[in-house]
């Protein structure tokens, strides 16, 4: 049985026939609390016995400098931007997901494509060509959700790091007066897009204004009852 | 906020004109697209160069991967559409605006071509370039391979691992392999030629009768004359639906 499809395209020179595995993204806004929910999965099931690989957006060896560098001066053009992560989604995916996969670990994705689809699309780009663009894509096995509402997601931003992210809040855009405004504006569209995607692409969304322990437990539970039910495929040589 | 057009969606109307020129390895282009230069300054008109893989903050990154062989036929392919995005965003698109003459040395075409030859879909890449400002003319200039192969190789060049197309295990020899891809590349523009309706400039002519061909190309464009064509209908380059504004 395959276990694993494009959205479409496929990748040249590489095979996803023999994929095992499990690929689980967790997607949510900045500062919703995916790296934390991330972690916790992470040791949870390695405690069950899971090989456990992880990655998120801007960890590429290829391109995460370069977009590092880009992010220091406004000086790189929004739609490259967008193709400046696709890029790095692209080698994370031959280089660190695929491998990953292939050798039957549980990859965990820190935000997917749908992130990149969502802030490109806030952007301005149009929806039908950034997904195109990104239709070379493993479908996940699951992708969870943390929604969350702008409102609540402040307290959250302002606590953690005391300050408005520059990119966070669109400001590249911007989308109001100062950093407050355009972060709420910024925040409200990409929570508007990922709640389509979320739809579009069958996400299982979970409420991240919960206790963050209710919550990592389900989390937890219901990636623990994927795995128990999906077998990998014997690998044959 | 500032939209990010498309191809399709890209008017003529800028006053600026964008001539390309498109073409294997030694085929000339590159010659040919400077003396043009020339006699434009010379004739009084505003002329800018843009060339491809040039953005200075993609650059490094396309470099960065060459050299330590990171790219694949899809990194390859995304890293070159983020610089040359890059380029139409800040470089080709506020010349076209400000009434220029924009003159690239290769352009979308070479991608298509390119990344193709690579293995890429060749309705993926060219939807990836949907960006693009459509040239007010595109000149292809058509050499035998052996001819441009003869330029390339009797220079005894030191080529490179993906300029030789060593990426794809053609043939184990850099010299064999380059043949084999140029061949390849030459293939697919064979094909993007009638798809896009490039004009063709035969390349096995002395340098200074191509030259006042091309001269004679761009001119009835440079005077308002001639106003460059629309897309080709069919072309899987469509036009996008504009898209609704939402509400959150």
């Amino acid at each position: 049985m395959k276990r694993f499809a494009t959205y479409g395209e496929t990748l040249p020179g590489v095979s996803v026939e023999d994929l095992s595995g499990w690929l689980i993204v967790v997607e949510g806004t900045d500062g919703v609390g995916r790296t934390t929910h991330v972690n916790r999965l992470r040791t949870h099931l390695e405690q069950m016995g899971y090989a456990v690989a992880e990655t998120g957006l801007t960890r590429s060896d290829l391109a995460s400098r370069g977009i590092r560098r880009a992010k220091l001066g406004n000086t790189l053009g929004s739609n490259a931007f967008n193709l400046f992560y696709a890029t790095d989604f692209a080698d994370r995916l031959e280089r660190q997901i695929i491998p990953a996969l292939r050798s039957g670990f549980v990859m965990l994705t820190d935000r997917y494509t749908y992130s990149l689809i969502a802030r490109a699309i806030v952007r301005g780009a149009d929806p039908d060509w950034i997904k195109r663009v990104f239709s070379f894509a493993l479908k996940p096995s699951a992708t969870f959700y943390l929604r969350i509402e702008v409102e609540d997601l402040v307290p959250r931003v302002l606590s953690e790091g005391g300050y408005f992210d520059y990119w966070e809040s669109g400001m590249d855009l911007p989308m109001g007066e100062d950093l407050y405004e355009s972060f709420m504006n910024y925040q409200r569209r990409m929570i508007h897009e990922l709640d389509l995607l979320s739809h579009e692409y069958a996400f299982q969304t979970l409420d991240a204004t919960r206790k963050v322990d209710d919550l990592s437990d389900e989390l937890c539970d219901r990636v623990s009852a994927l795995l128990a039910q999906k077998r990998p495929a014997a690998i044959t040589p | 906020m500032t939209q990010v057009r498309t191809y399709g969606q890209y008017p003529s109307q800028f006053p600026g004109k964008l001539f390309i020129v498109e073409g294997i390895d030694g085929s000339g282009k590159s010659t040919q697209l400077a003396l043009l230069a020339q006699w434009l300054r010379s004739q009084g008109h505003l002329v800018v160069y843009s060339e491809w893989n040039s953005s200075p903050i993609v650059r490094r990154t396309t470099s960065f991967g060459k050299k330590e062989k990171l790219l694949t036929p899809t990194t390859f392919s995304l890293i070159h559409a983020t610089d040359f995005s890059d380029r139409v965003e800040r470089d080709i698109v506020p010349a076209l605006k400000a009434g220029a003459i924009v003159l690239a040395d290769r352009y979308v075409f070479t991608a298509f071509a390119r990344d193709v030859a690579r293995g890429v879909g060749p309705a993926w890449v060219r939807s990836l370039y949907r960006f693009a400002v459509v040239p007010t003319l595109a000149i292809y200039f058509r050499v035998p391979l052996q001819v441009a192969l003869y330029r390339i190789l009797s220079g005894r060049p030191k080529l490179k691992w993906y300029e030789a197309g060593m990426d794809l295990g053609l043939h184990g020899d850099v010299t064999e392999s380059y043949k084999m891809f140029q061949g390849r590349i030459q293939d697919e523009y064979e094909r993007i030629v009638n798809e896009f309706g490039l004009a063709v400039m035969d390349a096995t002519q002395p340098v200074e009768i191509q030259q006042r061909a091309m001269r004679q190309l761009v001119l009835p464009y440079v005077r308002g004359e001639k106003l460059p064509p629309p897309p080709p209908p069919g072309s899987p380059i469509i036009p996008p639906v504009p898209r609704k504004e939402v509400t959150p």
